[in-house]
């Protein structure tokens, strides 16, 4: 029970107030949305506290990305590993306080600004980019595994399963696991 | 693809918006965007496919997780700051568990490959999915004031600056968002 709550190797209140302030500043920076900080949460966590080993870090990550819900969940996982329950407070509560302050705030000046030219310059000029993100995301996701004809091929499908049918993108998913499992892509 | 032309619906109440952001984050694997725009445009109706580009444009350019973000405004439009709170609980609390749990199980099964397998082939998956979204929310372009060929080119230049030539993204917003945001300017008028 002590190891769930608190981690392995409990962490100093010292410590899990640097944990908490980082992801807090790092917060901030997610322009693209948390997966962009990963980098810098790496060189923290691993590389200049050593808290986690770099193995740990990677399969944090992954775990995060195969599991239902939102990607920034991956930082619970992260904070799950430094320092049990206490460490998943300090790195949702870090990544979560200043971006919905921010995001609050911006979307009761929107709703206010609505018609105002200024704002629909901002959201029409920043929809191409949204869709060249996304499409990005699906390029860089498709890294490890984009010289196999076997991946394309999965993902191709998965496209047009999800444009010509209403399914749930579950069964996709439940064919990309057992391709895996069977160790075809 | 189906347009949606009948009228808008809204959530019933904080509890049905709560069960809703909970049932479209327990759908979304490697990412809830796809499942959020089938949920909220084509299955719920609480918003066009239009809205729903436009907030994710703004939700994307704010820091922090995105899809979050995306449901603390849609909470926060219906039912203010009590709807908000309960949109971002929504999405976040129930996979909250279930990762965790995830990762109990993940520290004592160390090096299994058919479970190593099994995430890779779900991460191609969801590569898949992402591409998906773009795809559709791409068909909004046509209404977009900048018109087709300068949506086109923006969104080019976004994929190979990001994708390609791996230039932070802080450069990138800063760079095209200003141009597109500064051709748009000049179409709106």
């Amino acid at each position: 029970m002590h190891d769930l709550l608190l981690g392995t190797q409990p962490l100093t209140t010292a410590a899990w107030l640097s944990l908490f302030t980082h992801f807090l500043v790092l917060s901030l920076l997610a322009v693209g949305g948390a997966i962009t900080t990963v980098p810098d949460m790496q060189r923290f966590v691993v590389k200049e506290q050593g808290w986690i080993t770099d193995a740990q870090f990677t399969a944090s990550v992954a775990l995060a990305q195969a599991a239902p819900g939102p990607n920034v969940l991956f930082v619970a996982v992260i904070g799950f590993n430094v320092g049990g329950l206490s460490g998943v407070v300090a790195t949702m509560a870090g990544t979560l306080l200043p971006s919905t302050t921010l995001a609050m705030a911006a979307t009761r000046l929107s709703s206010q600004h609505q018609d105002a030219r200024w704002m629909r310059a901002f959201t029409t000029g920043l929809a191409p980019m949204t869709i060249g993100l996304l499409a990005a995301t699906s390029w860089i996701l498709l890294g490890p595994t984009r010289t196999e004809w076997t991946a394309i091929a999965l993902a191709l499908g998965t496209l047009v399963f999800m444009l010509r049918t209403k399914w749930s993108p579950l069964w996709p998913i439940a064919v990309g696991a057992v391709a895996g499992a069977l160790g075809w892509v | 693809m189906p347009e949606v032309d009948a009228p808008l619906e809204r959530p019933a109440s904080l509890r049905a918006m709560f069960m809703a952001f909970t049932r479209l984050a327990m759908q979304g694997f490697g990412g809830v965007l796809p499942v959020a725009q089938r949920e909220l445009v084509e299955r719920q109706r609480w918003m066009t496919r239009a809205q729903f580009l436009e907030m994710l444009s703004v939700a994307q350019v704010l820091p922090g997780p995105n899809i979050v973000n995306m449901a603390l405004m849609i909470g926060d439009r219906f039912f203010g700051w009590r709807g908000a709170l309960t949109a971002v609980t929504g999405i976040l609390l129930a996979p909250l568990i279930v990762v965790l749990v995830l990762a109990v199980i993940a520290q004592q099964t160390q090096g299994v490959r058919g479970i190593e397998g099994a995430l890779r082939g779900m991460g191609v998956v969801a590569s898949g999915l992402i591409l998906s979204t773009a795809w559709k929310l791409a068909s909004g372009l046509g209404k977009n004031a900048m018109g087709r060929p300068l949506c086109a080119a923006l969104m080019l230049l976004t994929l190979l600056a990001i994708g390609w030539l791996r230039w932070p993204l802080v450069w990138v917003v800063l760079g095209l968002g200003a141009v597109g945001m500064a051709l748009a300017w000049r179409k709106l008028r």
